[in-house]
């Protein structure tokens, strides 16, 4: 690999060490700005804010938006806009109500809680979102209509039909295999989180060795030894800090007595367990890296960032836009299905006003997280983070007794404060988009 | 028309399209023979880049056939287009401006690995290869093409077209962003792509340039072919007035 025309041999400048670590100076900043909310609410709230149990209720309730923010960041991505997410989530949330509470029981035969009952809901579950939003994509790819209009429309719409699909009633939902989704009803216990935490650490070093080799075999400069080390230390103290954590959160004892109750024996004297990883950010994180691998490492993604950069261009390319156009609101809707699951086992029942608002929220986590409106740039990770930056706000807010509505103003702020620092950083490093 | 013996490489016979009321290419029929240089000149609007982007797949001509070696083809995407080796430098250059060097120039054939990921450090390297080929000045791998020069941006659409073994090249304009330099550098690429018997059809406004790369001309004006003379046969003039005046000088006719 010599005729490889690299640039070797000019005196590599003087490096700062953000850059010799290839730090994104974006997620560094929220990561900065992240702590420092963390920091100010621990204080403030003596400790309490990041005790496990605080950590726990964040996490998971976090878990709804940012899953549906992982999606959101493919269709701002590319050029385009998804008002209707909160609708779609509340319209999943009420098919998988009914089917399970009512429908499949009388259809099947089969009584509320089976667990075949659940596995029939939650596959009619995603295929509705992913209908929904594949019938958005449609208009919009295919017909050309302005994907702000369809799904604006879309809010509206799903909103009804998910109102007459219920009759305008709640369901409540106690099925426990169904609450195992939501977050405290489904947790994995200390000693499954810790093996899992390790298994984690290991996939991300060899994921970070494996690519520094295939840069390697192709000849290109890497990141000294060193500064490898420091970002894999930092990466394995993440996972292992958060998953230690959660570990530390215990059951409280009057749940235990009740379990063991429930399977016929005696809770033995001094008997503990904590909570550990729940299930629902399992799926949360499951979905994130799903989804940078499909952002960096499959044509789909690639094609979903060409079509952002331009359209035009991307379709001279080879591209079938249209078709694409069509598998990203598919997937939004996907996640909705998928993010209605766990709110709905989250709150235990099903209620009209079920993902109110939250198109507004999910947005702003993707924007928060770095994503561009204008299309063809934007992370995971960072609507990830910026769905528990906003949960981390409201939560620590919400703890030193700020009222519900300062609390939005504050959001809505943060938000605006967001882009504008944004902005700001970039004329400042002479970036233009 | 040209006498060769061999039958054509592309032969797009009376093509028209219009856009609303215009009629951007009014029955316009050119050929293209394997190893030659058929240069595309007219006035700005005159229909050049409309009548390849039929050939191109980027439209889908109103009436009209095109055939490659004597065969007739339907092309109603780039992507066909691209099956029959046809590659295109679009006057736009049609780079996605958030992506890299290297993304852009794999865009839609992206290298992928065993297991179906794309393979970024092959496509880099890659890249690096054939700009070295092309513009040995070319550093800026890692930075969006947005942060390129518009002859850096041109240098990758060079090298998107190159790269894939086209048998068919269209270059509409190549070097319109181009230094003395690097167009001297694509005039050789030209030559040397032509030796290996692809057939090139180039749009240029500059007629040195014309006279020195291209074998025939066709001249366009207001959507109509003026017509299509041997370079040889011409001079300079004769090309200007036809582009000019759209008349065909007499002792070429
Ligand atoms: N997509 C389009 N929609 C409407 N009109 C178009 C479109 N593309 C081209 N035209 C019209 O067709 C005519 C021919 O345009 P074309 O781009 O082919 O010209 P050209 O010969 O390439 O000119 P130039 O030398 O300036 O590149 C022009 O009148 C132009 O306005
Ligand atoms: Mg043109």
């Amino acid at each position: 690999m010599t005729d490889t025309g690299q640039v070797a041999t000019a005196p590599a400048p003087k490096r700062g060490i953000i850059d010799t670590l290839e730090l994104d100076v974006r997620l560094l900043g929220m990561l900065v700005a992240f702590a420092a909310i963390a920091l100010v609410f621990t204080i403030w709230t003596g400790g309490t804010f990041v005790s496990p149990r605080n950590v726990f209720n964040i996490s998971v309730q976090a878990v709804p938006v940012a899953i549906m923010a992982c999606g959101m960041v493919f269709v701002i991505v590319a050029r385009q806009i998804d008002l209707s997410v909160g609708s779609m989530l509340a319209m999943c949330s009420a098919v998988m109500a009914m089917s399970q509470a009512t429908w499949l029981p009388s259809l099947m035969g089969l009584e509320y809680g089976s667990p075949v009952i659940l596995v029939v809901t939650i596959l009619l579950g995603f295929a509705v979102g992913t209908g929904m939003g594949a019938i958005t994509g449609w208009l919009v790819g295919y017909q050309r209509i302005p994907s702000f209009i369809v799904t604006l429309g879309g809010l509206f719409v799903w909103r009804n039909i998910n109102w007459y699909t219920t009759n305008g009633q709640s369901v409540s939902l106690t099925d426990p295999h169904l609450l195992m989704f939501g977050g405290t009803e489904g947790v994995l216990g200390a000693p499954v989180s810790m093996v899992l935490g390790v298994a984690a650490s290991v996939a991300a070093v060899a994921g970070l060795l494996s690519a520094r080799r295939n840069k390697q075999s192709h000849g290109f400069i890497v990141k000294p030894a060193w500064a490898e080390g420091v970002m894999m230390a930092m990466v394995v103290g993440a996972i292992m800090l958060f998953v230690t954590w959660l570990s530390r959160y215990p059951v409280p004892e009057a749940k235990l007595k009740r379990l063991f109750e429930a399977r016929g024996e005696v809770m033995p004297e001094g008997f503990s367990a904590m909570h550990g990883l729940p299930i629902s950010v399992i799926i949360l994180i499951v979905v994130a890296v799903g989804m940078t691998i499909t952002a960096r490492k499959t044509r789909l993604g690639r094609y979903i960032f060409a079509m952002g950069g331009n359209p035009d261009a991307a379709e001279l390319s080879g591209i079938n836009t249209r078709a694409l156009t069509v598998k990203i609101f598919a997937l939004m809707g996907f996640l909705c299905g998928l993010a209605a699951l766990v709110a709905q086992a989250r709150l235990q029942s099903h209620g009209n006003d079920i993902g109110m608002l939250e198109e507004l929220r999910v947005i702003a986590a993707a924007v928060i997280g770095g994503t561009a409106l204008a299309g063809g740039v934007g992370t995971i990770y960072g609507a990830v983070l910026g769905a528990l930056i906003m949960q981390s706000l409201q939560s620590g807010m919400a703890m030193v007794g700020v009222d519900t509505p300062f609390q939005n103003v504050v959001v809505g702020l943060v938000l605006i404060i967001a882009v504008w620092v944004d902005i700001i950083y970039r004329k400042r490093m002479g970036l233009t988009k | 028309m040209s006498n060769t013996p061999h039958t054509p490489l592309v032969e797009m016979r009376d093509i028209s399209i219009s856009f609303g009321g215009i009629k951007a290419v009014d029955h316009v029929t050119v050929d293209l023979c394997p190893g030659e240089v058929v240069g595309l000149l007219g006035h700005n609007g005159a229909g050049k880049s409309t009548l390849i982007k039929c050939l191109s797949g980027a439209y889908k001509a109103d009436s009209g056939q095109i055939l490659i070696n004597g065969e007739k083809v339907d092309i109603n995407s780039p992507r066909d287009a691209r099956a029959l080796n046809i590659e295109t430098i679009y006057q736009t250059l049609a780079l996605a401006d958030n992506l890299d060097a290297a993304s852009n120039l794999f865009l839609g054939r992206e290298l992928v690995n065993a297991f179906g990921f794309v393979d970024e450090s092959k496509m880099e390297a890659e890249t690096r290869k054939i700009m070295a080929r092309l513009n040995p000045n070319f550093r800026k791998f890692n930075v969006p093409v947005s942060a390129l020069s518009g002859g850096q941006r041109q240098s990758v659409a060079i090298a998107r077209a190159v790269y894939f073994n086209a048998r068919i090249l269209i270059m509409d304009e190549p070097t319109a962003a181009l230094g003395p330099h690097e167009t001297q550098m694509v005039a050789e690429l030209i030559q040397e792509l032509k030796a290996q018997g692809l057939g090139i059809f180039l749009i240029e406004h500059d007629i040195h340039n014309v006279m020195k790369l291209c074998d025939r001309a066709c001249v366009m004006k207001n959507g109509q072919l003026v017509g299509t003379v041997k370079v040889d046969a011409v001079t300079d003039d004769d090309l200007l007035g036809m582009i000019i005046m759209g008349k065909k000088p007499a002792k070429a006719a």
